[in-house]
């Protein structure tokens, strides 16, 4: 007897989201710690209005990305030898775990980029050219970042590498998606056309996407 | 008693395990684990058939955990031949019999911030299980009074309890116990002995590690020393 590929993949998030309500860490922990970056760069370039409305959006997608790996990464140490025992035993399908994982990064990604955008134009003043693009964009650096943390935590779970060097695996990885997000709203306010870097921001996904689904299998066994 | 009659009804819906009287549950032929550089399993040769329930004992560090997880297919040998519920664990029929397969290590594989009841239901919804189960065997290991009390607050004991909990639950063929009897009062070491009882009358089998010879002992059909990685 065993679950529908679709449940597995409900399930699975519904468990890590479950786990993060209770534990805070995102909401009590790495949210406030976000807006108080945002809040940072002002008190240390001083209140200089025309500056801080420039570098606003682009601040905002740094601080999505930076903070955004942590979120998606955060899973690396959130489950024990037996936990995994379980779950391989339940003979859960493994594409189902890291679809399932993904989807609960991508939940609590959407949430920290929301509050964080309203914070942004509280402090930056940001101008709202082009914003009607926002949840689209948002959506794709959210799905391509959740996609991509949950990838490197199941390489890193299987004990190759260093849990603290996951950031670094990450980051470097996810600056497509901040090309992508900063220049299509770039392009936006030049009056000229985003959809390049909006499908360039698909194509990562998607790949991102194929390859985690491809290498669950060979993932879980190695861990 | 209410918890005894409970798993009486349900041994009798316990779906059979479908083998010949020549097929085994498990076949070990001269199998050898190494982790890194170190072996920690050599040359291991065990044959397990339905109704087995074999005693696994030995000092801390003899491989007991280590072969159990080789039972449970969850780590692969480096040399000789293996079979798993018919299966060689090496091979992609593994994913086919993981989930007839349960396994209770002596660390617990509950989620501390989920409750007792959550984490059953995180097993029923995985395994596409009907969740009026979890609180009927909540109630077989008589936590149905702390259902909702997270699985970080509760004892060893409990948290041990909840892990029978759901091997009830997944009715496995093969049942692999690691130190079953640690942290247990009286009622919980006569859940254990029922557990085992009921998986060999489906027709399947059962492995315990432990120290505590006097009790698995009452329960084994045969009794097996490990020492260094070998059976002696």
């Amino acid at each position: 007897m065993s679950a529908s590929f679709a449940t597995q993949v409900a399930t699975i998030s519904k468990r890590d989201l479950l786990r993060e309500r209770r534990s805070g860490e995102v909401l009590w922990v790495t949210l406030p710690f976000g807006a108080i970056a945002l809040l940072l760069v002002p008190l240390a370039i001083g209140t200089d209005a025309p500056t801080l409305r420039r570098i606003g959006l682009g601040m905002f997608w740094v601080i999505v990305l930076l903070f955004g790996v942590l979120i998606s990464i955060r899973q690396t140490n959130a489950e024990t030898q037996p936990q995994r025992d379980v779950v391989v035993l339940l003979g859960i399908d493994p594409a189902a775990v890291y679809l399932g994982r993904t989807l609960a990064s991508f939940v609590l990604l959407i949430v920290f980029e929301v509050v964080l955008s309203v914070v942004t134009v509280a402090l930056y003043d940001v101008p709202l050219v082009g914003w009607v693009w926002m949840p689209v964009v948002m959506i794709l650096v959210g799905a391509g970042l959740s996609l991509l943390g949950t990838l490197a935590a199941g390489i890193v779970s299987t004990g190759q590498s260093a849990t603290a060097l996951v950031p670094l695996l990450v980051a470097p990885l996810a600056v497509p998606l901040l090309i992508g997000a900063t220049q299509t709203f770039e392009a936006l306010s030049l009056g000229r056309s985003s959809l390049a870097w909006v499908v360039m921001m698909i194509v990562v996904g998607l790949l991102l996407a194929v390859v985690g689904v491809l290498s669950a299998r060979s993932l879980q066994e190695s861990g | 008693m209410q918890l005894w009659s409970e798993m009486d009804s349900s041994w009798v819906s316990h779906t059979l395990l479908m083998v010949s009287g020549t097929m085994t549950i498990a076949d070990l032929e001269k199998v050898s684990v190494r982790m890194g550089a170190t072996q920690i399993l050599r040359d291991i040769t065990l044959s397990i058939g339905p109704g087995d329930a074999i005693g696994l004992f030995g000092s801390n560090g003899a491989g007991k955990t280590t072969l159990l997880r080789l039972l449970a297919t969850l780590i692969l040998p480096v040399a000789g031949t293996a079979t798993v519920l018919g299966v060689d664990p090496a091979g992609d029929g593994r994913y086919d019999v993981r989930s007839r397969i349960g396994f209770v290590g002596h660390m617990t594989g509950l989620y501390p911030e989920l409750t007792l009841a959550e984490n059953l239901s995180f097993v029923a919804s995985a395994r596409g299980i009907d969740l009026a189960e979890v609180d009927r065997c909540l109630a077989v290991v008589g936590l149905a009074g702390v259902a909702d009390r997270r699985a970080e607050v509760c004892s060893h004991g409990m948290q041990r309890r909840a892990e029978f909990a759901r091997i009830l639950m997944t009715e496995p063929d093969l049942l692999l116990l690691d130190e079953p009897h640690s942290a247990l009062d009286g009622d919980a070491v006569g859940l254990v002995d029922a557990l085992v009882r009921r998986t060999l009358d489906g027709g399947g089998a059962a492995v315990l590690a432990s120290h505590d010879r006097d009790r698995v002992a009452k329960l084994a059909t045969d009794c097996r020393e490990i020492s260094g990685g070998t059976l002696v």
